[in-house]
């Protein structure tokens, strides 16, 4: 072959690959826009639920042995809030799966000349934009509630650099829970199914994974604990926005800084892999 | 030149069969119909041809292209349009449209170019800017084939395309896809179960219960069955067809209230079954054999007979 085709042909499958990942990602963010009422319950049940879970439970909340004393409920609560906007987010770009589907526009998509990796690249990304738009939006308003008797001061202190280390490993969990999300979603043929997947499995693991109360430190519940990745999750944002526990103990419920990386990358890793094989197998599922 | 070669394909969804062992080919340049009734294995086959579904048994090259090895190749060469439209209903028209160039690997300029073209061919550019959803079957339907088109593709793949289009709407289609072969040299391969449509192609196969039962331009399936076509109405049709049988030696055929008899030389025949049944008989049509005739001359069973019962 010679070196002008070669280059021919780098650059049409460069226009076959990253066009497509972008006009995915593109018309995910399109479609959430278009629909009013999914912005709304996006940002508005998670900042519901902080207040409303951060009033009841003030008076029962017990602050783990790693946190400051004084830490309210609304406080340790904050980062698990920021967790269930991003799996809420990644669970509702990807039942889309199920939708488009059903009505027909995945067919559209399978027969074109996408690599499947370029496919599920596209779903991804749109979904974890979405995720961190209404994350950020909730890291803006959340703090803004203490003006209003509605949540703690926060006592946020953090440099620009902080920021940004804590938006970049949101955007690993985002990617991770979007592929897992996306993964149940291939092949479901009901959102309905999909809606049960989601109470037995990924609430439950949202909620085993420190974000909604700390899990004992022994017993069998922290073992399933220990193995839920989204432990990891949670753990690390928690030590990314918070200066004060950026140098606490390491404990079960909060491992150091590096393993709660590694163990985010590995999940990240394992759900991609696991959505890209799924979606690389030509089934009788395509045509359903 | 052959544009689709099907050797031997056999398809199974669990333990219902789809496909068995259908053999033929389509050349380039023509437009080939795959007539038969629902359930007879159209949409398998478009499915196959279309890369989304595996490959069980035997084997199928599209525009020299196995399907079960380089559906990469395959898939930049050819146009498909669904019968359930593939279209984004909360995006608008030309929104879908540069969404398809951009799956495509089109661009800029080119795709807008195109965008325009195909928009004014199928009579969508005042309506471009509306969101699929708000819609009448129709346009969206016009929609999907511009969408299938706008990577100018060497093989078109349509399934059931006058779907929901109203008569004037589908005369523009099929005048489209004639000025495609002959302007462009695209093959066309459309699925249908209307005969009329079936009129319209190059050469034709019918799919019956997962076979291809017959194979050829609509005059020659025509010509295969010969001469004229009787068809009669009677109160007894069973009592009438013994007569018939006693007195002229043909069987005829019976569906239903109606016999059916195909002969050369048909108006002879018409003229002395009037005379010797006159009070018999309550009509009686002779025609040329229809589409619908080869049908039933080649599967046993009428055309709508979705059970295959019909037949005595």
């Amino acid at each position: 072959m010679t070196s002008g085709t070669s280059d021919k042909s780098t650059h049409e499958s460069a226009a076959f690959f990253w066009l497509p990942i972008w006009t995915l990602t593109l018309r995910e963010l399109l479609r959430f826009f278009r629909q009013r009422t999914r912005v709304v319950g996006a940002l508005g049940q998670p900042l519901i639920f902080w207040v409303l879970f951060g009033a009841g439970l003030r008076g029962s909340f017990q602050a783990p042995e790693w946190a400051p004393a004084e830490m309210t409920y609304q406080e340790y609560f904050f980062p698990g809030v920021t967790v269930m906007i991003v799996l809420f987010a990644a669970i509702f770009s990807t039942i889309s799966i199920i939708e488009d589907r059903r009505e027909g526009f995945l067919q559209g998509v399978l027969v074109a000349p996408v690599p499947r990796l370029a496919l599920v690249l596209g779903k991804l990304t749109g979904g974890t934009l979405l995720a961190l738009i209404q994350a950020a939006l909730f890291l803006v308003i959340g703090p803004l509630l203490q003006f209003v008797g509605l949540a703690p001061s926060l006592g946020w202190q953090l440099s620009a650099g902080g920021w940004l280390a804590m938006i970049g490993f949101l955007t690993l969990v985002a990617f991770a829970l979007t592929a897992l999300g996306y993964s149940m979603a291939w092949s479901l043929d009901s959102t309905q199914g999909f809606h049960a997947l989601m109470s037995v499995f990924l609430m439950p693991m949202w909620l085993l994974s420190g974000s909604f109360f700390p899990v004992p430190e022994s017993g069998w519940l922290s073992w399933v604990m220990r193995l839920n990745p989204l432990t990891y999750g949670v753990a690390g944002l928690r030590r990314l926005m918070s200066p004060l526990l950026a140098d606490a103990p390491v404990s079960a419920s909060l491992p150091s800084l590096m393993s709660c990386l590694g163990a985010t990358c590995v999940f990240c890793l394992v759900t991609v892999t696991l959505a890209g094989w799924l979606t690389h197998r030509r089934s009788v599922i395509n045509v359903r | 030149m052959t544009a689709i070669c099907i050797d031997d394909l056999t398809h199974a969804y669990g333990e219902r069969q789809a496909l068995c062992g259908v053999t033929f080919e389509i050349r380039r340049g023509e437009i080939f119909g795959v007539l038969g009734p629902n359930g007879g294995g159209k949409t398998t086959l478009f499915r196959v041809l279309s890369t989304l579904l595996p490959i069980q048994s035997g084997r199928v090259t599209v525009l020299g292209f196995d399907v079960a090895a380089n559906s990469a190749d395959i898939r930049r060469r050819i146009g498909v349009t669904f019968q359930a439209p593939s279209l984004d209903r909360r995006l608008t028209v030309r929104e879908n449209l540069v969404h398809q160039g951009h799956l495509y690997g089109l661009s800029g300029r080119t795709l807008a170019a195109r965008i325009d073209d195909r928009l004014a061919r199928l009579g969508l550019s005042d309506r471009q800017h509306a969101l699929v959803n708000s819609l009448s079957g129709g346009l969206q339907r016009r929609a999907e084939i511009a969408k299938g088109m706008l990577h100018d593709p060497e093989l078109l793949l349509l399934d059931e395309p006058s779907t929901g289009l109203d008569p004037g709407a589908r005369h523009d289609l099929w005048r489209y896809l004639l000025q495609l072969r002959d302007e462009s040299g695209v093959t066309v391969v459309v699925t249908t179960h209307l005969m009329e449509e079936a009129e319209k192609c190059d050469r034709l196969g019918l799919l019956d219960r997962g076979k291809l039962v017959a194979l050829g331009t609509p005059a020659e399936l025509r010509a295969e069955i010969g001469g004229d076509c009787l068809t009669i109405l009677a109160d007894e049709p069973a009592r009438l067809s013994q007569l018939i049988v006693g007195r002229f030696g043909i069987e005829p055929k019976l569906f239903g209230q109606s016999l059916r008899i195909e002969k050369a030389r048909g108006h002879e025949l018409l003229r002395d079954l009037v005379e010797a049944f006159p009070n018999e008989i309550t009509s009686v049509s002779l025609g040329k054999p229809s589409l619908e005739d080869v049908f039933i001359a080649k599967t046993g069973h009428r055309f709508w007979d979705e059970d295959g019962a019909g037949v005595k």
